[in-house]
């Protein structure tokens, strides 16, 4: 990656420019080498174990749940398909150049951030449990679903301010250039924003049984104030680069946010009135039902 | 409108048809409304003014911080209006049948209500962007501008020319 302000942060920029030509697992400075290596050979193992073990446990909850109404093919298609979006986003190609430039990473964000959650919660993971496990195991499940706990965690607020309050934080904050050097930062931003993605998409168009659901006001209000935040800070990042990022790379991936959070972000509200329209169909000809809006 | 009174002869049965159908008439305005709103502030712009005439740039710099947020809750709102009006439509098309003239009058007083907000509000008062740069901008605001008010008052006669007849309650 051209790199012209970088200039200004050699270290930074060093780091970046090793870790795009030499590929992950020796994104380190030559100094302290081998332990960073270690760290993000470490890194990406645990990832694959966490690739491995979704992957897993989704078929075998789709086997132990065979006995029951059919489940829908999409539903599958989609869990693989979001898991096949965060292995692209921190593995292979993608996941090498991330970490060396800035439109790169942005590229890695959206499929991590924004359509690999859409897809894992289109993909009904909750509710596939509930059908593979026993009874009891899935009445405690329930219960511990109906906690006061998850409720504030699942609030649209709430997971809007994580998701969307991490990436202020991440891009205008030291947070961006730190996590490129250190192994370990960069998994909890990672994990921070797929799983802050996924409580967001999944408090506002979920299709798993969500005991604390928000009104459609409340969602929508929340969706608004997430996209025009998205576009604000896109717009901020095009003027105001993250450390260590150079103006063409950052004006580019500042617009790739923007566009590209965009075309998810229409989906999303696509996806929040469908569920209105589902919920809302006339029975009959009187006007039941008729009050309901957003 | 759509849903006539389906007995005549029971009176609650004549009432609720007529609430029916003043709500699926409020609605279809609604709908034609927001989605014209919504495809000024979203797609007219991004499509003719950014991709066709390229006037308009991602960002041009200059914008002060309030207004650069007051933009991306106007960006936000295009879209969940746009969307929100085509699903309004979907709602009042299932319905019964679609007052098309009437919806189509509430779509161009739509666009002409938010083109004159943008016109006025967005370029003048917060000073988001500007139409064109590098350009004396007086006849391209009066242009902007002026077609906004003939739109809105096109859409308000469609509107007033299509209302439902008093006579039916």
């Amino acid at each position: 990656m051209a790199d012209s302000a970088g200039a200004g942060r050699p270290l930074i920029a060093a780091r970046m420019d090793h870790g795009h030509g030499t590929g992950p697992g020796t994104g380190a400075p030559v100094g302290s080498g081998g332990t960073d290596a270690l760290g993000w050979a470490a890194v990406d193992g645990v990832l694959v174990l966490f690739l491995v073990v979704a992957a897993a446990g989704y078929a075998v909850a789709l086997r132990a749940s065979r006995v029951r109404s059919r489940w829908p093919v999409r539903r599958t298609v989609c869990w693989y398909a979001g898991l096949g979006c965060v292995a692209a986003a921190l593995l292979g190609p993608v996941g090498q150049a991330a970490r060396g430039g800035f439109t790169a990473h942005m590229t890695g964000h959206l499929l991590l951030g924004m359509i690999a959650p859409l897809l894992l919660v289109l993909a009904a993971p909750v509710t596939l449990v509930l059908r593979a496990l026993p009874v009891r195991a899935a009445r405690s499940l329930t219960r511990l679903l109906r906690r006061r706990a998850v409720r504030v965690i699942t609030h649209p607020v709430v997971t809007a301010v994580l998701s969307a309050g991490g990436l202020w934080v991440l891009y205008t904050t030291a947070l961006y250039p730190l996590m490129h050097g250190s192994p370990l930062v960069h998994a909890l931003v990672h994990a921070h924003v797929l799983l802050a993605g996924y409580l967001f998409t999944a408090a506002l168009v979920g299709p798993d049984p969500d005991p604390h659901r928000t009104s459609m006001a409340m969602r929508s209000v929340v969706l608004v104030a997430f996209i025009a935040s998205h576009s604000v800070l896109a717009k901020w990042l095009f003027a105001h680069p993250p450390a260590g990022v150079g103006q063409a790379d950052g004006q580019a991936g500042a617009q790739l946010m923007y566009y590209g959070g965009d075309a998810v972000d229409v989906l999303l509200i696509v996806l929040l009135f469908s569920r209105w329209y589902a919920t809302t169909r006339p029975r009959a000809r009187v006007p039941a039902g008729m009050r309901t809006g957003p | 409108m759509s849903i006539a009174p389906t007995g005549g002869g029971r009176e609650a049965v004549t009432d609720a048809a007529n609430g029916v159908a003043a709500h699926v008439g409020r609605r279809t305005v609604a709908s034609g409304f927001l989605f014209g709103c919504g495809i000024a502030a979203s797609m007219i712009d991004l499509f003719v003014f950014h991709l066709g005439l390229q006037w308009h740039h991602f960002y041009d710099l200059s914008t002060p911080e309030v207004a650069l947020a007051a933009d991306g809750v106007f960006h936000a709102v295009g879209w969940f209006i746009t969307v929100w009006g085509l699903f309004l439509l979907a709602d009042v098309r299932r319905r019964g049948d679609v007052a098309w003239r009437r919806w189509t009058g509430a779509v161009v007083t739509g666009v002409g209500a938010f083109q004159l907000f943008d016109g006025v509000i967005n370029h003048k008062v917060l000073g988001i962007h500007q139409i064109r740069y590098h350009v004396d901008l007086l006849p391209y605001d009066a242009a902007w501008i002026g077609t906004a008010a003939l739109l809105l008052l096109v859409g308000i006669i469609i509107l007033w020319r299509t209302r439902p007849a008093r006579a039916a309650r």
